[in-house]
């Protein structure tokens, strides 16, 4: 039977010992080339062998542990879900488009990797796999069909005790398990399992060993008489249309998914943790450091909150929420009536809050729960051994939340707690010192504590663009008084906000989607190019040099000073 | 299958052999867009390029009986040769004629990639610190600032202006890390030309071109040229230093996926720092050229 490139079969690609942590094993299936590696975490990735930038082999790529790094360009693909997260060419960017590599389904079992083609069959135990113990053969190259190498083990076995060929190309003679991995229509690996562990493990390795090099000598004799067969062209998938051309700097809004909580748990004195994971076990989408989702809550409210988990960490996320006392309902539906096993509707990670790889300095500053984007961002920087200083000012000692998570940091972890407003200045004054070529500093905290680093920041010589800032949210209060009109020079309308509207209802109201998240002009999602006019600024996402260019707004609260502003929507 | 060799390529001036590095009175043998060349140098110093029969490498031969001779050129210390009818004359490069210039070649590199691939590498500033380490390019500088591309209609090549990038140590006689500002120009689909800011004299430039020698499809030769203001390094080190960053690079390019350049834009992930490569890869599909790429589907 010829070799499909659709075959649904699953095969042995690889001993469990060929994959050590840290190290991309070069697989082949089916005219296929794969790159193999395991994650710190154990996970086995089975990827095309193809960066999906510049088409450069993944399997000379450099395992980080949770992520795979390309040699080329340094793109970073995310262990289980293959997804990008950073793309050191653009580092003040967050990879806005969804880039994510092929990959194929792996099952570890019996000590081989085992995949396929596609995800047509589950994986099913070969007969008789289960109850055994079993153990690996040095696997055997034959550049031969594998219909062929098939028919060889079964003349292998004695005329009383005739081969069993069992379905995907496998073989049992006697105790011995053979499956043949087709590499291409004119080659294979003979791989084999015994049920147990033989007392004596070398001398059973090169009997074995000297058997099938005997065999492979007689199939490549026989292989060579024989006119060689077409080898299989596998085909390289198109990226998306939306990906071939060059992205404008725009996150789309995505679908919602839901997601059961796995762990709520008390992290800190006022901080409940939550951990969020699939209903069925599968990973969650890619982010990158600083993300967060919009958390739709049961009383109809939606909230923000950061993820924390470090880099290729996808089975679960973590945020961490606070107890308010004067709670809007948000919180507060969260950590009182929000338990184990519910399920909640989730965003995609969007990220507003990017963090640059690229800088000789970094410095991070949290106030209180304004810890959890930053635990994110050390953790990729620790994993990726970057330098930096986390700095985390909390009222006392029990508040100081996800301590466990800090403690195994290898980087430069200051908690400061039960300082005063003058000592806590005092103390960013030190930290911060005067700017330096590439150092970037990155706070969340309470707006207070954001306008104080700022100023110390500025005062310092920090220009606007190393200074990064999230809001948890916009304590000023928006002055909704103006109208005015707006026209949409895309979608080629002109429309009228009046007083007590914002411009993103008015746009919604018309008919047009527009992604939005916290609408209190703290997020970033909104945020809309300004062709024509003058802005009325009431957001806390923008930084100074932002607002005065006059070229961008958050359109949930900002509103116009002129009597018409034209926007690029 | 080669493919058939499109007629803007087939008329193309292609670079063969460095000229000074061919032998007088011997055979060399090579390879152009399949089909083998012989070639060899007169007593006169001038190169002979001829179709290949039976000749083997290092016969002897006497070049004055060569009758039926290709076109040959030679520029830039390179011989060219075209298999078809030359229409246009070789791209200029006025800086090698500059007096107070080190020109030399830094020889010719076999590479298991096509030309377009090698052109498009070359072209490219994102890889300096991943595969140039510490010499063109050094983490945590990785960023590829905004820079132009623009087609020129007037001379028909692909350029690339206000190119930065943070170099540790741009050139052999550079000391330490500076921003160095680069001008890439395509005037050619199988060659390129970078000027990059020259650390001994500020108001000029060294020029640095690659020249590629389409074999097959998917193998070319990559002959360098390097025209530099340094009056102090070596030619050798000079070449040295040249040919570490190719020697590099190639290993990369050996590992890419396919080996022809895709002309569909949805073949692979371009994002900003790749705005050359793909005005390059529109060029080379406005002009028709099938060589070495995998044409879009039409």
């Amino acid at each position: 039977m010829p070799l499909s490139l659709s075959d649904p079969n699953w095969y042995p690609i690889a001993s469990s010992e060929d994959l050590p942590f840290r190290h991309v094993y070069q697989g082949q299936l089916l005219g296929r080339e794969l790159a193999v590696w395991r994650a710190d975490d154990g996970n086995v990735n089975v990827w095309e062998n193809r960066c999906l930038h510049r088409g450069v082999r993944l399997s000379i790529g450099i395992n980080e542990g949770q992520e795979l790094k390309c040699q080329y360009h340094g793109w970073r693909y995310a262990n289980q879900s293959a997804g990008c997260t950073y793309i050191p060419a653009h580092p003040a960017d967050a990879p806005a488009r969804r880039i994510e590599n092929r990959k194929y389904p792996v099952k570890e079992a019996y000590g081989l990797i085992w995949s396929s083609a596609n995800d047509e069959k589950p994986f099913v135990p070969f007969p008789g796999a289960v109850g055994e113990d079993w153990f690996a053969l040095r696997p055997m190259p034959v550049n031969a069909a594998p219909g062929d190498v098939v028919a060889g083990l079964a003349r292998l076995a004695p005329d009383d005790q005739p081969a069993d060929l069992l379905p995907g190309m496998t073989v049992r003679l006697g105790d011995v398990v053979y499956f043949v991995q087709p590499i291409d229509a004119g080659r294979a690996v003979i791989r084999g399992l015994l049920p147990r562990t033989p007392t004596d493990e070398l001398a059973t390795l090169r009997h074995y060993n000297e058997q099938l090099t005997r065999l492979r000598d007689r199939l490549e004799r026989a292989a060579a008489k024989k006119p060689a067969p077409e080898p299989l062209q596998p085909i390289y998938e198109k990226v998306s249309a939306d990906l071939a051309t060059m992205p404008d700097i725009a996150v789309p809004r995505g679908n919602t998914l839901n997601v059961v909580v796995k762990r709520k748990w008390q992290s800190a004195d006022g901080v409940i943790g939550f951990e969020l994971a699939d209903r069925d076990g599968s990973h969650l989408p890619t982010f990158q450091p600083g993300a967060h989702i919009d958390v739709h809550l049961p009383n109809g409210l939606v909230r923000q909150y950061s993820i924390t988990n470090g880099p290729g960490d996808l089975l679960s996320y973590v945020i961490g929420v606070k107890q308010e006392s004067a709670s809007k309902g948000g919180s507060k539906v969260l950590v009182e009536t929000v338990r184990e096993g519910d399920v909640l509707a989730i965003s995609e990670p969007r990220n507003n809050f990017p963090l640059r790889r690229d800088a000789t300095r970094t410095v991070l500053i949290a106030g209180g729960i304004g810890i959890t984007p930053l635990l994110s961002m050390a953790r990729f920087l620790d994993k990726s051994s970057l330098p930096y200083e986390l700095h985390y000012f909390t009222r006392n000692g029990e508040s100081v939340a996800f301590k466990s998570e800090l403690d195994v940091l290898h980087g430069a972890v200051h908690i400061h707690t039960g300082l005063a407003r003058d000592a806590i200045q005092g103390t960013i004054n030190q930290v911060l010192g005067p700017h330096q070529f590439a150092n970037h500093v990155y706070i969340c905290g309470p707006g207070a504590m954001l306008e104080m680093v700022q100023e110390t920041a500025s005062g310092l010589g920090w220009p606007d663009e190393a200074v990064h800032f999230e809001y948890f949210q916009n304590d000023k209060t928006i002055d909704a008084s103006s109208a005015f009109d707006i026209e949409l020079a895309r979608s080629a309308m002109t429309l009228h906000v009046p007083a007590g509207h914002t411009i993103l209802e008015v746009m919604r109201e018309a008919g047009l989607s527009v992604p939005s998240s916290c609408e209190q002009g703290a997020c970033g999602t909104c945020l809309t190019t300004v062709m024509e006019g003058e802005v009325d600024h009431q957001d806390v996402y923008l930084n100074k040099s932002e607002k005065a260019s006059n070229t961008c707004m958050m359109t949930c609260v900002s509103r116009a000073k002129s009597a018409r502003l034209v926007l690029d929507i | 299958m080669p493919n058939a060799i499109d007629p803007i390529t087939r008329n193309l001036w292609h670079v063969v052999a460095a000229t000074n590095e061919l032998p007088i009175g011997l055979i060399e043998t090579t390879l152009l867009l399949d089909t083998p060349l012989a070639l060899t140098r007169g007593n006169d110093g001038e190169p002979v390029v001829w179709l290949r029969s039976d000749e083997e490498q290092g016969d002897e031969i006497d070049a004055e009986t060569i009758v039926e001779r290709l076109p040959v050129r030679t520029a830039y210390g390179y011989t060219w040769t075209c298999l078809g009818t030359p229409t246009d004359d070789l791209f200029p490069i006025p800086e090698f004629a500059e007096p107070d210039r080190v020109n030399m070649s830094c020889g010719s590199i076999g590479i298991h990639v096509s030309a377009p691939r090698a052109v498009e590498n070359f072209l490219d500033m994102g890889h300096f610190p991943y595969v140039h380490t510490d010499i063109l390019g050094s983490e945590p500088h990785t960023e590829v600032k905004e820079y132009d591309v623009e087609v020129s209609e007037e001379r028909d090549e692909v350029l690339a202006t206000r190119c930065r990038f943070m170099q540790p140590r741009a050139a052999k006689s550079a000391t330490q890390a500076m921003e160095v500002e680069y001008v890439y120009r395509v005037p050619h689909p199988y060659c390129a030309v970078l000027y990059k800011s020259c650390p001994e004299d500020e108001s000029r430039r060294d020029v640095i071109g690659i020249f590629l020698q389409p074999m097959t499809e998917e193998r070319c030769r990559a002959h360098l040229l390097q025209s530099m203001i340094d009056s102090t390094s070596t030619i050798t080190d000079l070449r040295r230093f040249q040919q570490t960053i190719f020697g590099q690079d190639k290993p990369i390019l050996e590992n890419q996926y396919p080996k022809k350049l895709p002309l569909d834009p949805r073949a692979e992930t371009p994002i900003r720092a790749d705005k050359s490569a793909i005005a390059y890869r529109r060029w080379l599909s406005q002009k028709g050229i099938t060589y070495g790429v995998i044409p879009q589907a039409s």
